[in-house]
Formats: C-alpha cells, sequence, structure tokens
C-alpha cells in the first residue's frame, strides 16, 4: 500500500516537466488556449510537431510504429505532467483513435500510407460515428456504401464532426449490408476529404463558437483499399478502439489545475467586501468537487496500479469517464458562478477594463462547451448502462 | 506503486473475514446483542486467541506491531459483519490513545490485558454541550494530595456499559475551550465516585453516561504531561477515523452487494426489478460511491505511512482524512437510503439486515464528528489564510 515512484520515474518526471517548461511556455500557451481561434489548426498542429521532433508525439503507439517505448508508469507521468502544466491534449482523431486502428487492423499498404503522416501531423483526421438518428444508439448508423466495382459509393450524413472544417480524412462507420443482428454489416472505411461529394455544413454551438460539424455524402467514391479489415466487421473494429480509449477520460491532472485557478480567482472576486474564497457556502461547493477529485485522483491511480502490475483494469475504472466529466464540469459552474453577471456579457470589442471583468467571456465558454463531456465519448447514461450490465451482472 | 495488502494482512483479513461468514451471520449477532452482556465475551477471548487484538500494539508489550493499514484491514471485514464486540472503542481508540502515551507503566500494566482479552477499555470524552468540538471539555481535574479529584459527566459513552478501563478526560487549567489543560485519565470502573448509566445504541452498541463525583485518581494514572491530553488525541485521531472509515466501507460495499442481488430476484411488473433502467443508474452511482470511498481510504493508508516514514506533511494527511470521513458521511448516506429504497417494503422490517447495516453506519457518521463537521474542517485548512 503506497505510492511511491522509483528513482528512474522521478527523473523521467523531471525531464518531461522540463520540456514542457521550455518548449510550451509562451507562444504556444496563449495561441492553443482558445480552440475555436482562427489560427488554432496551425498552433496545435505547430505544437504537435515540437512533439514529433521529441518522439514523444505518439506515447500510446507500439514502439514498431513510432511510439516512444514508454513503461505504463511513464506514460501515467507524461499524461498527469501534460494535465498539470494545463497543455492541451493532442487532437486525438489521428493519433488516439484512427491510428490504434490501422495498426491493429490494417494492411501493411494502409500502415505505411497513413501512419507516418499521422505522426508529423501532416494529415488531420475526423471522426464519423454519430449520425442524425444514431448517436447513443450508434448501432442504428445508416449512411450506406455500396460496393460497385473498384469503390464503394457513399451516400449519408455524420454530425457533431469535431475539426471537419480542417481534416484532410474522415474515418466512418458505414452500413454495407443488412446483417441479422444492427451491428453486423457495419464497415470501417477511410475517406479522403477532398473527395467529391462531400460538404461540410458548420454547427455553431451555445458557447457561439464553431467547432462541431455536419458532413454530407452524396455518392462519394471510396476505392476499396481504403476499408479496414473485413467489410462488415467495422463494429468489432470500433469496439476494440473504445476499449483502448476508456482509461483516458478522466483528465484528473486537468481537473486538478482548473480548480488551483478557481481557488485563485476565488481569492480575488469579492462580494460584501470579502473575497469568495472566505464566503462558508461557496467554500463548501469547492470542498465538495475538492475531496471528489481528490478520491478520483486515487482511483485512477488504482486502476493504473493494476494494468501496470500487467492485470485488466478492474470494475473502478469504468467510473472515470462518469466522474471524470462530473468533477470537471462542476468545477466550470463555479467559475461562472464567479464571474458572476458579467458571465452572460457578450462584450465585443470592449477591453476588460472596460467590461470590468476579466475572465467572465472565457468562464461562460467553458460552462457552456462543457455541457458536451458528459454527452460525447458514450453519453454517461450510456456508460452507467455499461457500468450496471459489465460490472454489476443486471 | 501498489494498493495490495501485505501476505500478513491478507492473512488477517481473511481469517476475519472467515469468522463473519460461518461464525456471525445474522442471528448469532442478534441473539449476542439480546443477551445480558450485549457482545460474545466468547469471541472476545477468541478474537484474542486469534491475535486480532494485538494487531495495532507494539512487539514491546506483547502486540503485533502492525500500523493503520493493518486496522484498516480488519476494520472493513468486521464491517462486513457488524461486529458488535467493541474492537474499534478498546483497541483502536483506547488502545490507540494508550500507545502514544508516554507513561510507560500504564502501557505495560495495561496493554497486555487488551492484547489477552481481558481488558475492555473505552474513552469517555463527550460532554453534554461538546457535540464534536474535541476541546470542549469542562470536566475538572483539581490537584489533590498525591493526585486529582475528578467531577463532571461524561455522555455517549461508546462501549461505556461493558467496560472495566476508561481514559477519561478532563480540565487541569484554562477554560472551557482552551485545548491546553486538556488531561487524559486512566479510569477503573470500580473506583469510587464513578457510576455508569448504561444504555444501548441503535447499532447495538453498548454505551453510557458517565457521572464522575470527585473520583479519586493518582499522578500516575495521567496517560502524558497533564494538560496536554489534546496532543494525544489530535496524535491518534487520524488512525480513529481511518478505522471507523474502514469499517463504513466494509457496509457500504456489503448494502450494495445485497442491494444489487436482491434487485435480480424480486419480480414486479413480471421482471427482476434489476432489469429496470431507473433502478440500475441509481445502483451504479452507489457502486461509484463505495469505489470513490475507497479509494480516499487507500489515499489516507498511503499518506499515513509516508507522514510515519517522514516523506509527507501532516497538514496534507490531516487534510485528507477529514475528507475521507465527510465522504464516507455523504457517501455512507446515499447508499443506506438507496438500500432501503431499492429492497422496497421489506427494507423496512426489523428482520432484514440491511436496515441493522445503515444504522451503524449512521453511528459512525456521528463518531468524532459528521460530515459537515469535518468537511468544514477541510475547508479550514485548504482556503483559509
Amino acid at each position: 500500500m503506497d505510492i511511491k515512484f522509483s528513482a528512474e520515474d522521478i527523473a523521467f518526471r523531471d525531464e518531461v516537466r522540463g520540456f514542457f517548461v521550455a518548449e510550451y511556455e509562451g507562444d504556444a500557451s496563449t495561441r492553443l488556449s482558445d480552440n475555436s481561434a482562427t489560427d488554432y489548426k496551425s498552433a496545435i498542429v505547430g505544437w504537435q510537431k515540437k512533439l514529433h521532433a521529441k518522439g514523444w508525439i505518439a506515447p500510446g503507439w507500439p514502439k514498431e510504429y513510432g511510439g516512444t517505448g514508454w513503461s505504463s508508469t511513464q506514460k501515467f507521468i507524461y499524461e498527469t505532467e501534460r494535465g498539470l502544466a494545463g497543455i492541451p491534449d493532442v487532437v486525438p482523431f489521428g493519433l488516439k483513435m484512427v491510428a490504434p486502428v490501422i495498426y491493429t487492423f490494417g494492411t501493411e499498404e494502409q500502415k505505411a500510407r497513413f501512419l507516418p503522416r499521422i505522426l508529423n501531423s501532416e494529415d488531420w483526421w475526423c471522426q464519423g460515428y454519430s449520425e442524425p438518428g444514431a448517436g447513443s444508439d450508434l448501432a442504428a448508423l445508416s449512411t450506406s456504401a455500396d460496393y460497385a466495382g473498384d469503390n464503394y459509393i457513399v451516400n449519408g450524413r455524420k454530425i457533431w464532426t469535431t475539426f471537419a472544417q480542417y481534416a484532410d480524412w474522415i474515418f466512418c462507420l458505414v452500413r454495407t449490408s443488412k446483417g441479422i443482428r444492427r451491428q453486423e454489416g457495419i464497415s470501417f472505411l477511410l475517406i479522403d476529404m477532398n473527395t467529391p461529394g462531400i460538404t461540410i455544413k458548420p454547427i455553431v454551438t451555445i458557447d457561439g463558437k464553431h467547432s462541431l460539424n455536419e458532413v454530407l455524402f452524396e455518392d462519394v467514391a471510396v476505392p476499396i483499399e481504403n476499408l479496414i479489415g473485413e467489410q462488415d466487421k467495422g463494429w468489432t473494429y470500433a469496439k476494440a478502439l473504445l476499449a483502448h480509449e476508456r482509461t483516458g477520460m478522466a483528465e484528473v491532472a486537468d481537473s486538478k489545475r482548473m480548480l488551483e485557478g478557481l481557488k485563485q480567482r476565488a481569492t480575488t472576486e469579492i462580494n460584501g467586501g470579502k473575497p469568495m474564497i472566505e464566503d462558508p457556502v461557496f467554500q463548501m461547493r469547492m470542498s465538495d468537487i475538492e475531496m471528489e477529485l481528490m478520491a478520483l485522483e486515487y482511483t485512477e491511480l488504482r486502476v493504473f496500479a493494476s494494468m501496470a502490475g500487467g492485470g485488466m483494469p478492474g470494475p473502478e475504472s469504468s467510473l472515470l469517464k462518469i466522474k471524470g466529466t462530473e468533477i470537471s464540469q462542476a468545477i466550470h459552474e463555479l467559475q461562472l458562478q464567479l464571474a458572476a453577471n458579467y458571465g452572460g456579457a457578450l462584450p465585443g470589442d470592449l477591453s476588460s477594463d472596460e467590461l470590468g471583468h476579466d475572465f467572465a467571456a472565457e468562464a461562460r465558454g467553458k460552462y457552456m462547451y462543457g455541457r458536451a463531456a458528459t454527452i460525447y465519448g458514450g453519453s454517461n447514461e450510456v456508460q452507467r448502462n455499461v457500468i450496471a450490465k459489465a460490472v454489476l451482472g443486471l | 506503486m501498489n494498493f495490495e495488502f501485505s501476505e500478513e494482512q491478507i492473512m488477517i483479513k481473511d481469517s476475519v473475514s472467515r469468522f463473519v461468514r460461518e461464525q456471525y451471520d445474522f442471528d448469532a449477532r442478534r441473539g449476542i446483542i439480546e443477551s445480558d452482556d450485549g457482545i460474545s465475551r466468547e469471541f472476545w477471548s477468541m478474537f484474542a486467541e486469534l491475535g486480532w487484538l494485538s494487531v495495532p500494539f507494539s512487539e514491546e508489550y506483547g502486540g503485533f506491531g502492525g500500523n493503520v493499514v493493518d486496522i484498516a484491514a480488519v476494520m472493513e471485514e468486521m464491517g462486513k459483519g457488524i461486529v458488535v464486540e467493541p474492537f474499534a472503542s478498546t483497541v483502536v481508540v483506547f488502545g490507540g490513545l494508550l500507545s502514544a502515551a508516554s507513561n510507560s507503566d500504564l502501557k505495560s500494566q495495561i496493554i497486555p490485558s487488551i492484547i489477552e482479552g481481558n481488558c475492555l477499555g473505552s474513552f469517555a470524552h463527550m460532554e453534554p454541550q461538546s457535540r464534536y468540538e474535541m476541546s470542549d471539555v469542562s470536566t475538572t481535574a483539581t490537584a489533590s494530595a498525591g493526585g486529582y479529584t475528578l467531577s463532571g459527566v461524561k455522555t455517549v459513552v461508546t462501549n461505556g456499559g461493558t467496560a472495566n478501563k476508561f481514559i477519561v478526560s478532563a480540565r487541569t487549567s484554562g477554560e472551557q475551550f482552551d485545548r491546553n489543560g486538556v488531561s487524559l485519565f486512566m479510569v477503573d470502573t470500580a473506583a469510587p465516585g464513578v457510576e455508569v448509566k448504561a444504555y444501548k445504541m441503535m447499532d447495538g452498541q453498548s454505551a453510557a453516561t458517565l457521572m464522575l463525583t470527585d473520583v479519586a485518581v493518582n499522578q500516575s494514572d495521567l496517560l502524558n504531561t497533564a494538560g496536554e491530553g489534546m496532543d494525544l488525541i489530535d496524535q491518534v485521531m487520524p488512525q480513529i477515523l481511518i478505522g471507523l472509515s474502514a469499517e463504513a466501507l466494509g457496509i457500504m460495499a456489503t448494502l450494495n452487494t445485497l442491494t444489487v442481488e436482491y434487485s435480480k430476484t424480486r419480480q414486479q411488473f413480471g421482471a427482476p426489478i434489476g432489469s429496470f433502467q431507473v433502478l440500475q443508474h441509481r445502483m451504479v452511482d452507489t457502486f461509484m460511491g463505495c469505489e470513490q470511498t475507497k479509494s480516499m481510504l487507500y489515499r489516507a493508508l498511503c499518506e499515513s505511512k509516508s507522514v510515519v516514514e517522514g516523506e509527507t506533511d501532516a497538514v496534507a494527511l490531516a487534510k485528507t482524512v477529514h475528507a475521507l470521513k465527510a465522504t464516507v458521511a455523504r457517501y455512507g448516506k446515499i447508499i443506506g437510503e438507496e438500500a432501503i429504497q431499492l429492497h422496497g417494503g421489506i427494507g423496512m422490517t426489523d428482520e432484514l439486515n440491511i436496515g441493522h447495516y445503515v444504522k451503524r453506519l449512521m453511528m459512525i457518521n456521528t463518531s468524532y464528528g459528521d460530515g459537515d463537521f469535518h468537511q468544514k474542517a477541510f475547508n479550514q485548512l485548504s482556503y483559509s489564510g
């Protein structure tokens, strides 16, 4: 019963910390703070190229494809340091979502063609899973891919596609045949976004910003060499990917950092002549979150320890996504509460001095967009269904 | 990094677990509570023979030399059986204070008798006005020839009706709320001037009001330097709170298991009620609450070890322990109430074990500060200054 790291691991932590301080602070941190800024793409790609040059862009990949060869402890340390430093994660669609599918289920040609360009951030990927009629019930998807000679002809609509406007490629789940079970007959296709017949329609979200899109496919011809694995087996590949992703969603380090920021702001936001951090009711609201986060930090460590020991993540892993997102939303809520009635202001060109407040817009944006965290990646209600079935045996 | 118990800890855990499973079923427990004594002396002797009563005590006094992790291992398993024999009261609280004391004569005299099962101990501290504030002591210890005279009233003294030794807090100097001036004395139940008015708590445990009228004690009955009793209490409190929280975790896990199992067998509307999504999600929430509580307990255990080894500061541990007790209160309440609700009418009956687990959880919550008390203490450490 202890959480000690070895001297080697502590040396590694210091190296990571040193790199982040030297390379990230300054220019990159301001340009990356807003993912709807007009130069966001060049900013994040620039940062990812730095990570690639360092050899740290894909800790999760096997070494033979360009991974770091780190131990699971080192990967954990790296993620923690990234979160604590306030550095956004890499854009996940290429590096964390499609790449594992390609190196696990793809052909040698596909690996050689796609993986290097994902590693060096040449290609920007987006994810084509959800449809207007297939959200939490993903197997209800109806975008069709009909086999025609050397091509599949794709017709349908994908929705909630993050950063489709930047994307060179989209990986899609499409229906290739009507199986006995709905999960059968789904295939995993890689589609070039420049193919004729693809239209992107922006969706403005409740934070007033544009990161989501609808992607329309009208007789889009996709070469059959862009099929992953076997036709009609795509659901299996997508599910394998989900299992790969599940343990990475607690974002404890990110939340710890946000909570520290909240406490800082609570010392300067005044009510009745006293800082909000001294308000006993506000203290209770902060500690409700802080205590839950202290527990979640150890839940994450427990999951990590069981995996580092070569075991499978235990039942505790399934709650990481639910608790992690609930905590980050709760922090956003208190940030907005601190912003008081400035929180609703759309100040346009007004400076923060003229408005009288300096973080209200950010707090509103994070709160509003943050509502998505309990919806995406399998809504928290679907996650509860999964735990009920897989853990409680209900 | 690991969150495993050691081989020795697993052995003792298994031994308590086997006892609960094989000898301490719900009917056996009920029989014990309804007996005149309210505890089983036979089982208590067995605990002594199995070495459980020696767990936290130093080898110097014949103990096992265990630490807070060993205590937690035992307490969690005892929670699963809601064992009413006064392990927490005698070994963890009374024994903990005694172990931390500087009076080595007292230690070598009493610790072996705890280990042998002959001493049942109790900490007589709370007073009618004091609620959870540990330094609110108005019982007086007036200096007399060769010692002190104790006068005052101690209330809700856990294990008060069964104990043969008390550690009594009394004020040798200072005002009602002063930390300085609180002293701890070893007092025999049979001492002249000690009147024990015993009663039962709803969780089956014994309690008492202790009336102290001019009770004569010697200098040698002081646990440590006069007036410095609060230092001793503060030193032992993390171990007490962690032990009780481990017991609570055992109860919470048991309530969740029983509720999930029941929902798989109880048929309504032509289906097991566990097939209904609204109930599934509530059981997932109680499952998550239990896992989070376990994580907080493990955090406290890891940090306790680090503090002992001089690697972490005591303030971080204090924060964690407050957070642990507050977490136990929060999720203990949810888990207990959901267990009754999901069992429906049968959950309301005295005949079913559910309500009895819930009542013990409720009593753990009010022991040494409820959830709000500890959350406020947490806030004080985290957000002030």
